[in-house]
């Protein structure tokens, strides 16, 4: 498959692993920011081409972990009221919250749909004027615009049956979260390489020069995650650090200038919950006050939702970096893929999942 | 929990449920995945308590009037009923006409009993019918009883076909997901993941460039041809729902070895690998219903291959990977760029990842 296969060589992957391995001479500490890097990593054995010493962790941009306890009980709650057609991406489906998942909600006869678009809800509820269509609007700046736009058109055609439930993070406040913590042990970053197609990378340079740490825009095939990292241990053991671009073929330093309109039109930056990790300031979108006909969170009144972790998930431990999944004590006892405790057991990109059926080749 | 089962179980009949995590059915118990495996493995299974049960192959073979016979059953209660390739009713007859050809046997006899829904077109009835008609002719075997029940209007969805078949098990055929060792080479017959990609594609309304048909087909003949090229053919099983990645982990269990396959190998058309780039699915776990993956001793895969390659069904025979010592029970896959990860069983159904 043309522009794909160029990105899967195994020659390729094996310059480059020597490449990372001839310059690498200390230990180093590197964080993917996005769940599909993770998931790239994993699918692909890519940690086992690596130098011993150079660790990668897997950071929160897995927009299916790190979206709030309290989110998806809000969600579910609203799911399961008559008239409601509440409309996902699949891999929201099975996540849970805190005595069940939407899944569950649809086997007990709520209507339920996983849809691939945003659009496709605004077609049901054109199709479907006498019942009120949700969509979860769930993830990072890459699939903002979407819903943005999504939300933009049923405003225009006077949709009143539509709404989104408005869970957007984002990621330059996450890594600043990361990078203050007392604890922190990143060194160095692989940006998000969609996160940026859609708004440039001119909000790392002030993160890369106050924390003194590389951050290298990356893409999502092995070899781009290769030649992120390669880039990203070069700058360390020059003793630089700087933002660089490795995904020039989709990212441009300012981004998608039309699609940041459509955002800024449409959202606000709020603050909002990280699950795992807490709360953020700035760090996530809100519907404008032009469109709260459309917020769902608004027209829903679902009560006090007071949602309680598990306490024996440390999922705010492993998506900031400070702890691998194996290092949990519930994992792979009382935290698996069929019974999660947290979020990072759920999603193929979340990084307990991708442990826990890595893991299993050790026995 | 074994403790209260056990224990519950031997006191009498008021058995508890063996399962506490879920208290409704859901769709991944269903999906081919771990969760169905537990399913049977805590609900019915134990139950049931028969060595021919508990091996959990496609079918069940057994001697009866001096004869070795297999005998198995399957319900279809697909959604598009019509879909490019074929129909729920081709579906049915073929699925059960493979899963007797998965135990080394040639099938003989269908049964096949129709759920359908108040208010289902004849035309569209009729259609599957002629479907199964052509279906039954393919395959050689014959639909000799059934059944119809029709249900009210909303309380099906159109209509559901179960099928049961029996057959006689070839002669010198030792088929046995047990029966995998260290050294065999796994092979397929042709690009994987065609069915479930067909489906999905008419089910959620994706239209490609090119159509991507089902595979649907018999693939008794082709078992036969595999069968007479060499007698250490170990394991056979038609990779459907759950996909390749489901078969290699039910065999590394059955078996107690490792299997190791090689993602460069795999063979996959370029539509579905598409598709699946497009879905966020990993097509090592998408449904096949034309597809067999036979288990071969290392001296006899060569000519196995040659006699599959020469059969319209086998053409695009390939190794995919072998049997090992090394990691019983576990499923390895060696990567595109030549890194090594886990092929494990699905938690529920696959989704479609946010991006």
């Amino acid at each position: 498959m043309k522009y794909v296969d160029e990105y899967r060589d195994r020659e390729g992957a094996k310059k480059f692993a020597r490449m990372i391995g001839t310059i690498t001479t200390r230990p180093w500490t590197i964080m993917e920011i996005c769940g599909g890097q993770t998931h790239t990593i994993v699918k692909y054995g890519v940690e086992s081409l690596l130098p011993p010493g150079l660790t990668l962790v897997h950071g929160p941009g897995c927009p299916v972990c790190v979206t709030p306890l309290a989110m998806i009980d809000r969600a579910i709650a609203i799911a399961s009221r008559r008239g409601v057609i509440f409309t996902s991406f699949g891999d929201m489906l099975r996540v849970p919250g805190s005595s069940r998942d939407l899944l569950a909600v649809k086997a007990e006869g709520g209507d339920v749909r996983m849809v691939y678009s945003p659009l496709d809800a605004l077609k049901i509820a054109r199709d479907n004027p006498d019942r009120s269509v949700v969509f979860f609007g769930v993830g990072f700046e890459t699939t903002a615009p979407a819903n943005a736009m999504a939300v933009f058109q049923a405003h225009k055609e006077g949709l009143k049956n539509f709404s989104l439930l408005c869970s957007h993070v984002l990621v330059p406040p996450a890594i600043n979260a990361i990078l203050s913590s007392p604890i922190n042990r990143v060194q160095g970053f692989l940006a998000a390489g969609h996160v940026c197609t859609v708004m440039g990378f001119e909000e790392y340079f002030p993160l890369a020069d106050r924390f003194r740490v590389p951050i290298v825009v990356t893409g999502f095939e092995p070899l781009d995650v290769l030649q992120g990292i390669y880039m990203t241990v070069r700058q360390l053991e020059e003793g630089r650090h700087e933002v660089e671009n490795q995904y020039t073929r989709c990212v441009r330093r300012e981004g998608n200038v039309p699609a940041q309109e459509l955002l800024r039109r449409v959202f606000r930056v709020s603050d909002r919950a990280w699950r795992g990790i807490g709360d953020i300031p700035s760090s996530g979108y809100a519907l404008c006050d032009e469109y709260e006909a459309h917020d769902a969170e608004k027209i829903f009144d679902v009560g006090a939702i007071s949602a309680q972790e598990s306490p024996l998930c440390i999922a705010g431990e492993i998506l900031q970096g400070l702890k691998k999944p194996h290092e949990c004590a519930a994992f792979g006892g009382r935290c698996t893929p069929e019974h999660p405790l947290g979020a990072p057991m759920v999603s193929s990109e979340g990084a307990c999942a991708a442990y826990y059926h890595f893991g299993s080749m050790h026995g | 929990m074994d403790n209260v089962q056990q224990g519950d179980i031997a006191s009498g009949p008021a058995c508890p449920i063996p399962m506490t995590e879920y208290s409704t059915v859901t769709l991944a118990h269903g999906g081919g995945g771990k969760l169905t495996q537990q399913l049977i493995q805590r609900m019915f299974v134990p139950q049931f308590d028969n060595e021919m049960l508990g091996r959990l192959h496609d079918g069940a073979v057994f001697t009866a009037g001096g004869a070795r016979l297999a005998f198995s059953t399957d319900s279809y209660v697909i959604k598009p009923i019509f879909f490019p390739g074929g129909n729920i009713g081709e579906l049915a007859v073929n699925g059960t006409v493979n899963d007797l050809a998965m135990c080394g046997a040639k099938p003989l006899y269908l049964s096949s009993a129709f759920i359908i829904e108040e208010g289902f077109p004849m035309d569209d009835l009729w259609k599957i019918v002629l479907g199964m008609q052509a279906a039954a002719k393919n395959a050689g075997v014959g639909l000799v009883t059934g059944d119809t029940k029709v249900v009210d209007r909303g309380k099906g969805d159109g209509i559901f076909i179960t099928t049961s078949g029996i057959g006689i098990v070839e002669p010198g055929a030792a088929i046995d997901p047990r029966n995998a060792r260290a050294g065999d080479m796994i092979i397929v017959n042709g690009p994987i993941a065609v069915h479930g990609i067909a489906i999905m594609s008419v089910r959620e309304g994706l239209s490609f460039d090119t159509e991507i048909r089902s595979d649907t087909a018999p693939l008794n003949s082709l078992v036969e041809v595999i069968l007479k090229a060499g007698a250490d053919v170990h394991v056979l099983r038609d990779p459907t729902r759950g996909g390749v990645a489901s078969v290699v982990n039910e065999i590394a269990q059955s078996s107690r070895k490792g299997i190791l396959l090689d993602e460069a190998a795999l063979p996959l058309s370029e539509e579905v690998r598409g598709a699946c780039e497009i879905l966020g699915f990993d097509p090592l776990y998408v449904a096949n219903e034309g597809k067999v993956m036979a288990f071969v001793a290392p001296g006899a895969a060569e000519k196995v291959l040659r006699a599959m390659r020469a059969h319209p069904l086998g053409k695009d025979s390939v190794i995919i990977g072998e049997v090992v010592e090394e990691h019983p029970g576990v499923a390895v896959m060696k990567s595109l760029i030549g890194g090594a990860r886990v092929v494990d069983m699905l938690s529920g159904e696959q989704l479609p990842r946010i991006c």
